[in-house]
């Protein structure tokens, strides 16, 4: 047993710090694989309607705003620099700085949910819904193209549910940020224990990487599309 | 305790006999709220087994109301609306909260840090955290298959279950889904355990098979499970807001369902029978009293079948309408996960070769599982040949497959996983006699309620109706007769062994003599397992020379002339295995 000086940090079932860390790093780098595992399902379902139905998936996406999301894509790139940071802070005891980089990628993380937030009604309100919601310039444009209203519609779902389970994962990741915060606000990430801070930021990085594949895929789809009227 | 054989040089102190006061992980502490907030990875696996004993009992009983029910061709003591909730309560407690949790929740939690010689889990907390997740699916599945009940059938297969069933598939699929996280987080901790905890010595190819086939399940677990967890998503919405994916009326198909399901699904009967592959290549090694046979082809043969397993999901779609060519593909690949089951078959029959064989309760419990399996396997050959899963798709010739793997193997091997472990669990010794009763029992049972179905099946009698042509009653009969000594079968260990908590002699810490390291701690074992830091030196089945992994000698075998625990001398079966011995 050596557990002697980091006896806070060190738990009680392993040898040594090392093994400690290596055993949380291993443990998230196999839970971002079910993460992975759980998106690939999202995004073959996608892939196979997308070639199904193209004409549809692009009427659907030019209806959907580029502008929030590439803001909003904007933030998270930022998020994900911030975390970084607060990793590198940890490691060399610069508590001030984790904890700023650590709000300030809380921060972030929220802000792109407002945004999202706002997306969000902005969508209900010109009836981009799928189901009985469903109505306005959307199946407007899609009956003037000759286009199966019910794709778009399945394109829809696939919007709301990529972004709407993408939200949830990142507002799990705020709360291990904040969960963070608390944590080092009460000084208890010494140096030793900042692999703590560096499993949060691997969700975090993977919450932002998934994003980086949604956005073209449901928001870009549609940009070559010509107008009809 | 004698040692007979020490040969090796002593690796380290010998540890101490259990006695009376001598603290460990069941006396530590006695209330509720110690046993609810436990992160020792032992009482974990208590808790698991409890629960799941409950669950088993429920989804038992639902299987008994079926059987009552085709008693006669007309539906003998139920609506067809009831029987349909009937057979999905059977499918979805059994599967999702019984098969999938029995061993990686029970055993994989209490053995794996034993076996490798580690103090707890990598992530205790998250160990604790997975049986809360467990209960609150599992309280949610129960309440949905009791109050009201599904009527889809366990497969879920929409449109029926988003758009036409008026039944409980909202709080089931929940269910069912939040269930599934617990099995990731097990499956999780038991890989990052394997990887990072094992104790000095303890190499990759010193690692007992039981951490192999836990390693191979795990890693189902965590890729499988999360496709499976989108797809109920994914229903879930269809279903609560009217418009989905696998809707056609929109240009969705319910076929991709199909493929998401089974995706996970099929590979889950490997998370079912791989654990219980992992038990038995333990328990016949140990009542064999030989080194096993083929260590590596049954090691590298686990994570065959994991790998394998994961390409072959669309067997069960043949007579779907998926393409003739990809149908091909799969009853190639659906063939070829036969062959990693075979080589583990050919191993343990190579390892009972001329071995000193007795017949205490978790050997037989092993026996029947290598001959149940074997047969289950090989009448799935049958299903995975296109021509002949033509004709015999859906029939009961299929529920008799599956059952003779999932009843006949899994839980055959999960008995025997309770019955070699349950001395080191409980630190009582059960009722020998008793014991391999209740194991002649249960096998004869399931035979009988079994083997009417492959002939009802061949000769097409499909799944799932309660209703059926009157030649085949005597069939049904028969096989519900079947059940009901399954069912005495089930209820035999369930009485001796909850009498052993009171009233069965103490066990010894090693009362099996055999080689693994959770052998080598007192029973019950101590909260931290281990009073000393292991150091192995030995592979895990050093029969033949006679040493335990830390490379000491193993004390006489029970059943042996001065041996050290024969649990009732006076038995009649006792003196068989004498002789055998």
């Amino acid at each position: 047993m050596s557990a002697s000086t980091h006896s806070s940090v060190l738990k009680h079932h392993f040898d040594n710090l090392e093994q400690q860390h290596s055993a949380e790093r291993l443990g998230m780098w196999m839970f971002l694989a079910t993460e992975v595992l759980f998106f690939a399902g999202l995004f073959g379902a996608y892939t196979i309607y997308r070639i199904w139905f193209p004409e549809a998936f692009e009427v659907g996406s030019s209806f959907l705003n580029w502008k929030f999301a590439t803001f909003n894509t904007f933030l998270l790139v930022t998020s994900s620099l911030t975390m970084t940071l607060a990793i590198r802070a940890a490691r060399l005891g610069n508590q001030k700085a984790l904890l700023w980089n650590l709000i300030i990628t809380a921060i972030l993380g929220t802000a792109f949910m407002v945004v999202k937030g706002f997306e969000y009604a902005e969508d209900f309100h010109e009836s981009i819904v799928p189901g009985s919601l469903f109505g306005g310039h959307i199946k407007q444009d899609s009956i003037d193209r000759g286009i199966d209203t019910g794709k778009v519609q399945l394109f829809l779902v696939f919007y709301y549910v990529m972004t709407g389970i993408h939200g949830i994962h990142l507002i799990i990741g705020i709360g291990c940020v904040l969960w963070l915060v608390q944590q080092a606000y009460t000084a208890q990430i010494p140096p030793e224990n900042y692999s703590t801070v560096e499993v949060v930021s691997l969700y975090w990085h993977l919450v932002d990487a998934i994003w980086l594949f949604i956005m073209p895929l449901l928001y870009l789809a549609g940009a070559g599309l010509k107008s009809v009227h | 305790m004698s040692t007979h054989t020490a040969a090796s040089p002593v690796a380290a102190p010998p540890p101490p006999e259990p006695a009376p006061a001598e603290p460990n992980y069941l006396n530590v502490s006695y209330s509720i709220w110690s046993w609810l907030t436990t992160t020792d990875h032992k009482r974990i696996g208590i808790l698991y087994l409890v629960s799941i004993s409950v669950f088993f009992v429920v989804g038992g009983l639902a299987a008994g109301l079926v059987r009552l029910n085709l008693l006669t061709p007309t539906g003998a003591i139920m609506t067809e609306d009831a029987y349909n909730r009937t057979f999905t309560a059977h499918g979805v407690l059994m599967l999702f909260f019984f098969l999938i949790p029995a061993v990686p929740g029970v055993f994989g939690n209490f053995l794996i840090p034993m076996m490798i010689g580690a103090k707890d889990l990598a992530f205790p907390k998250l160990n604790l955290a997975s049986w809360y997740v467990f209960m609150l699916g599992a309280m949610l599945a129960v309440w949905a298959v009791l109050a009201g009940g599904i009527d889809t059938g366990w497969t879920l297969y929409p449109p029926y279950s988003s758009r036409a069933s008026t039944s409980n598939v909202i709080p089931g699929v929940m269910g069912v889904f939040i269930a599934g996280f617990s099995s990731i987080m097990t499956g999780l901790n038991i890989m990052v355990t394997i990887h990072k905890m094992r104790a000095p010595g303890m190499t990759w190819g010193r690692l007992p098979l039981f951490c192999w086939a836990m390693y191979a399940t795990s890693l189902i677990q965590l890729l499988g499970t999360p496709v499976l967890a989108i797809t109920l998503v994914l229903l879930m919405v269809e279903r609560a807001a009217g418009v989905g994916i696998f809707d056609p009326a929109i240009g969705g198909d319910p076929l991709l369902f199909q493929h998401l399901f089974w995706f996970y699904s099929h590979p889950a009967v490997y998370i079912m029978i791989v654990p219980g592959m992992g038990v038995i290549s333990e328990c016949l090694t140990c009542f064999s009293r030989k080194n096993v046979f083929g260590y590596k082809a049954i090691a590298w043969s686990s994570m065959g079948i994991a790998v394998v397993g994961f390409l072959l999901w669309a067997h069960h779609m043949f007579v779907a309408g998926i393409s003739f060519y990809s149908a091909l593909l799969f009853s190639f690949l659906s063939m070829l996960v036969a062959v990693p089951s075979a080589i583990k078959v050919f191993n343990w029959t190579g390892t009972l070769y001329r071995g000193s064989i007795s017949f205490q309760a978790p050997m037989l419990f092993s026996l029947g599982f290598v001959v149940l399996f074997t047969i289950g396997g090989l009448t799935g050959l049958l299903l995975a040949t296109i021509g002949t899963d033509i004709h015999l798709h859906d029939t009961y010739f299929v529920v008799a497959h599956f059952h003779f793997v999932m009843v006949g193997g899994m839980v055959l091997g999960y008995f025997a996983a309770l019955h070699f472990w349950w001395p080191k669990m409980t630190g009582r010794m059960y009722s020998d006699w008793w014991s391999r009763i209740a194991s002649v029992v249960i096998i004869v049972g399931f035979f009988f309620t079994f083997i009417p179905q492959f002939i009802m099946g061949y000769h097409g009698l499909p799944r799932r109706y309660p209703n059926y042509p009157a030649e085949f009653q005597y069939l049904h009969v028969m096989s519900t007769a079947g059940s009901s000594i399954l069912g005495i079968g089930y209820l035999i260990p369930a009485v001796y062994l909850t009498l052993s908590l009171f009233y069965g002699k103490k066990a010894t810490g090693n009362p099996w003599s055999a080689t693994g390291l959770e052998w080598q701690t007192p029973s019950p074992p101590t909260t931290f397992n281990f009073d000393y830091n292991p150091i192995v030196v030995c592979g895990p089945y050093e029969y033949a020379i006679g040493v335990d992994q830390l490379g000491r000698g193993l004390p006489k075998p029970p059943g042996t002339e001065d041996g050290t625990t024969p649990p009732s001398p006076d038995s009649p079966l006792n003196k068989e295995t004498k002789v055998v011995g």
